[in-house]
């Protein structure tokens, strides 16, 4: 931020205020004085991981909290997401060198037929911040891409999004693929969606429906600690 | 049955409805989207049968609250009226309001949108038009309403890519023919940064589902 017209200097503030204020400054979506604050920390000698933890992880976690509790709405949400995309493109390359923890790989996609991606986005970008590894397959991705990308990478976990009602039946295609393949049980598949609910997500065959990207974090973490549980 | 040009705003379709307006004992449930659509399906085939009543069609942005809405309106007439038919498609229910129409003996029409059901519901599953954003003429008219401010576009203009990248095309299916409404759905392709494409339907499905249940 500039010091003109009395605006706060960001660099002025000590570490506590900094965290604080980039919370608030994800909050209000404002991606450029995220990625300046997290260089700030960076050369303050911030460990990557730690900044993305305990700065944009739990401020996204409030934006997620307020969002379901109806005080914010979709657009504020994204406006957060670029937030905190624009402070992930600075610490992405430098989590990978720093050897962060890894929780676990992700393949996620939008079904075949759909071309909505905000939701399925939103989730790319918690499960990145949570330390799972992401490969993203875009929109409108039949069955075969999904399977041969989980095997192919060796994924724990297959997530599939759709919106459309039209659309949301081609994930139970996915998953009798797999057990056609008898890969069923190598992966946890996670499904959701706006027309989505518990229901089906059982209907279907999924391990689980998750409502929100908050919920698919902490669906895929507890899902993955019962699996290395039970190895 | 009110005058449509002169009695009914879309304003009041969009946050209140419509209450019954007829004598007949089938009560028809629709959309205050279809409303103007149902009632002259209605007066042009002279289906006096038939009484409408709309839910406030801005429940089309919180589709969840569909079921429910449909629920409590079958129940609050059930007194009243001998047959229920709901002028609705899954509206992004997720087979929801299928399952509450079942559960309760009403009638919907087998289509997932009310767009697809303008188009022509086979048509329109046959076309497969996954990058095509539709508005009919009542989203033509509060485009703004449905699309434009709820998505928060109206504040955040810089969104509009996030939402809409993935769409190539508008297309606007067209239940009359108004050139005033075509020029505004033109405009709303371009607001949105998207091909336009005009394609008269008609009232589609619409018509059958209404005219073919005595």
């Amino acid at each position: 931020m500039s010091d003109q017209d009395g605006d706060l200097i960001l660099a002025d503030l000590n570490d506590s205020e900094l965290v604080e204020q980039m919370m608030d400054d994800l909050y209000d979506g404002l991606k450029d004085e995220i990625a300046e604050a997290v260089t700030i920390l960076l050369d303050r000698g911030w460990v990557p991981y730690d900044i993305l933890t305990k700065s944009l992880v739990l401020g996204m976690q409030i934006v997620g909290d307020d969002f379901r509790d109806g005080i914010l709405f979709v657009p504020e949400v994204l406006r957060s997401a670029q937030a905190m995309k624009g402070g992930m493109a600075i610490l992405k390359p430098l989590l990978v060198e720093t050897g962060a923890p890894k929780m676990g790989k992700m393949v996620i996609g939008t079904v075949k037929g759909d071309i909505h991606d905000i939701g399925k986005n939103l989730v790319a970008m918690m499960m990145e911040g949570a330390g799972f590894e992401i490969i993203d397959l875009g929109i409108n991705n039949p069955a075969e891409d999904y399977i041969n990308t989980a095997i192919n990478e060796g994924c724990d976990i297959i997530g599939m999004s759709a919106l459309l009602t039209t659309t949301m039946p081609y994930m139970k295609v996915v998953i009798d693929q797999l057990t056609e393949m008898g890969k069923r049980g190598d992966y946890i598949v996670l499904v959701g969606g706006a027309p989505l609910n518990e229901e089906f997500g059982k209907a279907i065959g999924a391990d689980a429906y998750c409502d929100d990207a908050a919920i698919a974090v902490e669906t895929a973490k507890s899902m993955i600690a019962r699996r290395h549980n039970q190895v | 049955m009110p005058d449509p040009d002169t009695q009914i705003t879309d304003e009041a379709l969009r946050d209140v409805g419509l209450l019954p307006f007829g004598a007949g004992k089938t009560l028809v449930i629709a959309c205050g989207a279809l409303a103007r659509e149902v009632l002259a399906i209605i007066n042009l085939n002279g289906l006096d049968h038939l009484t409408l009543t709309c839910l406030p069609a801005i429940l089309h942005n919180t589709p969840k609250d569909i079921p429910q809405a449909v629920e409590n309106a079958i129940i609050a007439h059930q007194d009243t009226y001998d047959h229920f038919l709901i002028a609705y498609g899954d509206c992004g229910t997720g087979g929801l309001l299928q399952a509450t129409c079942d559960r309760l003996g009403a009638v919907m029409i087998d289509a997932p949108h009310c767009y697809a059901f303008f188009d022509g519901t086979d048509q329109f599953i046959a076309r497969g038009e996954v990058t095509s954003f539709f508005l009919t003429d009542f989203l033509a008219r509060q485009f703004d309403a449905f699309v434009w401010t709820p998505l928060g576009l109206n504040r955040y203009p810089d969104l509009r890519d996030m939402y809409f990248g993935n769409y190539e095309n508008l297309v606007y299916l067209a239940q009359t023919d108004d050139a005033d409404l075509l020029a505004k759905a033109k405009v709303c392709a371009d607001r949105l940064g998207l091909k336009f494409e005009h394609r008269k339907t008609g009232y589609g499905d619409l018509t059958e589902f209404l005219t073919s249940r005595s």
